[in-house]
């Protein structure tokens, strides 16, 4: 996410977009900055969609092509191993096959004769990922129980940044996390970024979970222009460490309201509640 | 019409909710299944899917909703750090699991049509919808490659609709169109609605009236669903609960009633 936002600041445009997807597609679509996205799903997860992404779709805004979420990662997984297209029969009858004129099945050399959905390799100029760990060689720890697709992500790119929360020697992998929390290569990245808090308001567990009061506060904000404005000149139009810092003071803000207003209940008594 | 239970206010009287015959009935998806794993979406489906595994479908496996396998049958809403976890599930899995079979599926629906299509991407025209919902997600492929039902809480025209906008989930006619390697995985098991439960068991594949659940009437269910249902001349009920799954779910899968809260009776 703070490569999103760098994105969100820079005079970067006419993207397109490949994300499973989150409140990344969300932020750049509202920036104006997506031509064409190319997603399974967009989610906040504890919110079902996201409010900018929504209404990008809404006005047809933006170009672009929906996939089942297991066709996405074939795709990725197709452009990692430099093959055209892998088989599935992932999409076969669904709208996948109609909204995307260009997906094409392919018919079993064998002798099942299977017509499967043939995924075309998705290949992507560049991929932005974020670890809990890396050193300054490139090579990336997950600390977390999914590794996710990250490693996917890297293999179809021509370009390839890693993101992390701190960069450590390699000699101290070994004490955070066992040898398969090593799963970013070296092989894997271009160029490794330090930035702590680079996955908020999403979350980097354990270093954090998702920062569900902040991203209410984001899907508030996106409803009312006034509210959105407010927020880009707080969050999004500043640098990543002053973005970190209004984040803080936003969190001590938002518990001081909390505190206020249950100090005010508790002085209206009992069964004033809410 | 059918007798409403008596005491049919929460949970703790000897009257079951509509709540709780919903799930019992999704806990009839998995019915016969044996070492599968269970995705239950809503609060109804993820009460049935443990139902079953503590009665009659013991070899039913669970996730923690994350990246791991659980090894018990965790309450609604516990923490989930605190479950004993038994394998590793993390997203690719997932996908290694579902394309091999091995799932039994109960996902929710925004529309649902006759022949079994469902759709969870967009209302109205895809290119620019009306309101975009969450996107096909993972319904093409779940619905070609092992069984799948559905979870309705809200029955209604514009829930049960002649056509969906968007199928994401494939119904019999488009997996009939798209050939042998769409058919032949392919089954939606079950559609369970807050007012009944209905199946594909006609020749021709097209939605059933199964069950009505008790207190529900067949023309309420008529005037709830946009298409013609096929009627069988003896409309079923949908089953009571035995004494125990209502003690499980009332004491041990569900005691601080999330349930009522989805589907109030």
């Amino acid at each position: 996410m703070a490569a999103v936002r760098a994105i969100l600041r820079s005079d970067l445009t006419d993207l397109t977009v490949v994300s499973y997807g989150g409140p990344d597609v969300g932020l750049l679509c509202a920036a104006g900055k997506v031509r064409k996205a190319v997603y399974g799903f967009v989610t906040l997860d504890s919110i079902p969609t996201d409010p900018h992404f929504r209404a990008a779709r809404q006005a047809g805004a933006i170009e672009c092509m929906e996939l089942d979420e297991g066709m996405f990662y074939l795709g990725l997984m197709a452009a990692s191993q430099r093959v055209p297209f892998l088989p599935t029969r992932a999409g076969l009858g669904s709208d996948v096959m109609v909204v995307n004129p260009s997906l094409r099945t392919v018919v079993s050399p064998y002798d099942d004769g299977e017509e499967l959905v043939a995924v075309p390799a998705l290949r992507l100029d560049a991929a932005l990922v974020h670890v809990n760990r890396a050193d300054a060689k490139g090579s990336g720890q997950i600390l977390g129980p999914d590794p996710f697709f990250d490693d996917l992500f890297l293999g179809a790119a021509d370009r390839r940044f890693m993101t992390t929360e701190r960069i450590v020697e390699t000699d101290h992998f070994a004490s955070e996390g066992p040898l398969q929390s090593l799963c970013i290569s070296r092989l894997l990245t271009d160029g490794v970024i330090e930035t702590e808090g680079g996955a908020h308001f999403t979350a980097c567990v354990p270093d954090y979970s998702r920062d569900e009061a902040f991203q209410k506060e984001y899907v508030a904000a996106a409803g009312d222009p006034e509210a959105w404005t407010a927020f880009t000149e707080r969050f999004l139009s500043v640098d990543e460490p002053t973005y970190q810092v209004a984040v803080g003071q936003a969190a001590v803000e938002r518990k001081a309201r909390i505190a206020a207003e249950k100090a005010a209940v508790g002085a209206a008594g009992p069964g004033e509640n809410r | 019409m059918s007798t409403p239970p008596p005491d049919v206010e929460g949970s703790g009287g000897s009257g079951v909710t509509r709540a709780e015959y919903c799930a019992v009935a999704c806990a009839e998806v998995f019915r016969g299944d044996g070492e599968v794993m269970a995705s239950a979406f809503g609060t109804a489906p993820a009460l049935g899917a443990r139902l079953a595994r503590l009665t009659f479908a013991p070899d039913l496996v669970l996730t923690d909703g994350d990246a791991a396998l659980v090894a018990g049958v965790p309450a609604l809403g516990v923490d989930p750090s605190t479950l004993l976890l038994e394998s590793h599930m993390p997203y690719r899995k997932v996908f290694d699991t579902v394309w091999s079979g091995r799932r039994n599926l109960i996902m929710m629906a925004s529309q649902i049509d006759r022949t079994g299509d469902q759709n969870i991407s967009a209302i109205g025209d895809w290119a620019r919808p009306k309101v975009q919902l969450v996107g096909v997600r993972g319904a093409p492929g779940n619905t070609v490659n092992h069984p799948t039902s559905y979870w309705v809480p809200n029955h209604s025209t514009r829930s049960f609709v002649e056509q969906v906008d968007v199928v994401s989930g494939v119904g019999y006619a488009r997996a009939e169109a798209a050939g042998p390697a769409a058919t032949r995985f392919h089954e939606i098991r079950l559609v369970i609605s807050n007012l009944g439960v209905f199946d594909f068991e006609t020749p021709d594949h097209l939605m059933r009236l199964r069950s009505v659940h008790p207190g529900v009437t067949v023309d309420e269910i008529v005037g709830a669903t946009g298409f013609e249902l096929a009627i069988p001349d003896e409309v079923a009920e949908t089953r009571q609960p035995t004494p125990e799954e209502l003690e499980l779910l009332r004491t041990v899968l569900d005691p601080r009633g999330l349930r009522e809260r989805e589907i109030r009776s």
